[in-house]
């Protein structure tokens, strides 16, 4: 076969059926006659659910109004959220102070958003973070600047779940990373510690660390010493989700070809060296799928900590459900509650991409 | 002791920059390498040759210790090879290492790959670095690709960027793992080209390799491994023209 001079060769558009609306309408909808089947019944079930949804949501509802005036109506009442929203989102924090957690989010959001920018990625940027931890710790804590003291036991809410999470989620990571170098190591008593700590924590779950943390651990400490019961849940938090990090990053690490190790070795790297400028910057890249996947459960996971008598945002919506004038708009309030938790979760998502897509070097 | 060694040992120059000493190696029950007597003076260019499988590679790479030896000694440039990391360290720096598969760091710019064994192990300033690296990028032809990342290059050009990489450390010796065997045909001149001008400028060079025109034309001495063992090493003239073991000569029919 020979191909046509160039001269002469003529450029058809294809076929009207095959682009635009009708062509993206038949390949994706109508391919066949299963599809166009398929097509057909979610249509009409979408006609079934939606409509009434939005009645129900949008057209029927109230929005802001006492509780009494959600007895007579079909639609949502959506007034639940906004007549407790202080106590969903800050719990016990004393009336009057609730400026305070709400500055201290709005400065922990302010940096998280901060930190999103690689650029922002310096020295610098670790000194924001300590000013603002200890501005954060000044706020809920208080007992400065005529503040009152607020024992931990009364964070409560979004603070509480933010902080755990956050935290979580910070030092879980250089301790999952260490960890799974650690797994690696060459040296016997290194690599048996971590294999028996990652598989002792990852054997377990989350919610009998947490019970351990609250309940057996302090029969282990000397009479009179007491450790906060939040940075307890912390730790455990913290444990937890490190042992899974781990796992990813040794994926990650198992990835690098050999190549990337001799080329280092071979300019004289160190063994630090190799691992911080070379076999790290990789892995960590390779690893941000799944690693985003355990930061968002551990997000969520955070929920657990009702168990041991904390008061995360779940557990305050759901003591406003249980006061006799709003009980019963309980789907209201966990759809708000969802709506939340998902906007953290999918900015959180949004992001690794963003960062994959910006660390992608061609290869 | 054969010609070559007589030779070596009535040369001027004092010690010689690598020394192996009836060096053995097995992988596992496997003798790898046996008894493997070799040295190499500054300014030598050595082309070793075999069948594959017959420890070439493995050779060059005990040199820098990518692989460890297990009997007799290597000594390079006065330092001993031994589990030592300080040693090991120390001999690394000293020698360059151009792998088959380039092996450049994928996350980093091509200007960052060469500066980062200056910046971090010879504790060079950055700017100073940064000149240098650019100037070994000309003198391999390809500093306008400087700000680029390797997945963006030829093979052609990595190899090239990888050598330059190696050139960074200055080092007093180069090894080349047959360094065109993973190219496309029309890009090996480009990294034999390469090779040529260093030769030309005096650099201690071992190269693993196939290309027996880069032998003919630049080696001082040519080296037939086979089964781990060097069976004859010579002039490059001798070597091609009359070999002298059987081996040797079917090796050649195979390839030439």
């Amino acid at each position: 076969m020979t191909n046509p001079p160039v001269s002469s060769r003529e450029y058809l558009k294809p076929p009207i059926t095959e682009v635009g609306v009708i062509g993206w309408l038949r390949g994706n909808l109508f391919n066949s006659w299963y599809n166009s089947l398929l097509t057909v019944v979610v249509l009409i079930l979408l006609w079934q659910l939606v409509p009434p949804f939005f009645r129900w949501a949008f057209i029927d509802s109230v929005w802001n109004t006492p509780a009494e005036a959600c007895r007579d109506i079909d639609g949502a009442c959506w007034s639940i959220i906004p007549r407790n929203i202080s106590f969903i989102l800050f719990g016990f924090f004393p009336d009057g102070e609730q400026w305070r957690p709400g500055l201290a989010m709005a400065l922990m959001l302010g940096l998280v958003i901060f930190s999103r920018n690689r650029k922002h990625w310096k020295k610098s940027l670790g000194i924001y973070w300590s000013i603002g931890l200890i501005a954060m710790g000044t706020l809920m804590y208080g007992g400065v600047f005529g503040m009152q003291v607020v024992e931990t036991a009364r964070w409560s809410g979004l603070p509480l779940t933010f902080m755990l999470a956050l935290f979580g989620m910070v030092a879980a990571y250089p301790l999952g990373v260490f960890l799974a170098l650690g797994r690696q190591s060459r040296m016997p008593a290194i690599k048996t510690l971590c294999v028996v700590y990652i598989e002792m924590i990852r054997g377990v779950p989350l919610i009998s660390l947490l019970f351990m943390s609250s309940v057996m651990f302090p029969l282990f400490l000397p009479e009179g010493v007491t450790i906060d019961k939040v940075l307890r849940a912390q730790v455990a938090i913290i444990l937890f989700t490190a042992a899974y990090i781990a796992e990813v990053v040794r994926g990650g690490l198992q990835a690098m070809p050999r190549g990337q190790f001799e080329a280092a070795d071979s300019i004289g790297l160190n063994y630090n060296q190799t691992m911080r400028l070379i076999i790290l910057p990789q892995a960590l890249k390779i690893v941000i799928p799944p690693s985003v996947g355990i930061l968002l459960s551990a997000f969520k996971d955070t929920s657990l900590v009702v168990i041991i008598a904390l008061y995360d945002v779940l557990k305050t919506t759901k003591v406003t459900l249980s006061n006799p004038k709003w009980t019963g708009y309980s789907t209201e309030a966990y759809i708000f509650l969802a709506v939340l938790y998902f906007i953290c979760c999918y900015a959180m998502s949004n992001y690794s991409r963003k960062l994959e897509k910006e660390l992608h070097t061609g290869r | 002791m054969n010609e070559i060694e007589q030779q070596a040992a009535v040369t001027p120059a004092d010690r010689p920059i690598i020394e192996v000493k009836s060096m053995h190696k097995w992988y596992g029950d496997f003798h790898v390498l046996s008894d493997i007597n070799l040295h190499v003076q500054l300014g030598e260019r050595i082309v070793i040759c075999g069948p594959s499988g017959s420890g070439k590679s493995t050779l060059i790479r005990c040199i820098n210790r990518l692989e460890e030896h297990k009997r007799g000694q290597i000594i390079v440039n006065g330092t001993e090879l031994t589990n030592d990391i300080k040693n090991i360290e120390k001999v690394r720096a000293e020698v360059g290492m151009v792998f088959q598969h380039f092996n450049l760091f994928p996350h980093l710019s091509i200007i960052d790959n060469l500066t980062l064994g200056p910046i971090w192990v010879r504790k060079t300033p950055k700017k100073e670095a940064d000149e240098m690296a650019m100037m070994f990028l000309e003198k391999v032809h390809i500093a306008e690709q400087a700000k680029k990342f390797p997945g963006q290059l030829s093979g052609g050009q990595q190899q090239r960027v990888a050598i330059a990489r190696s050139l960074c450390m200055k080092p007093k010796v180069m090894l080349f793992d047959e360094p065109t065997s993973a190219l496309d045909p029309e890009m090996i001149k480009e990294v034999l080209d390469v090779m040529i001008d260093l030769a030309e400028e005096g650099m201690t060079m071992l190269v693993v390799t196939h290309e027996m025109g880069f032998a003919k034309s630049v080696a001082d001495r040519v080296m037939f491994m086979d089964e781990g063992q060097i069976v004859e090493q010579n002039t490059p003239h001798v070597f091609f023209e009359n070999p002298q073991h059987e081996r040797t000569k079917l090796f050649l029919s195979q390839i030439l």
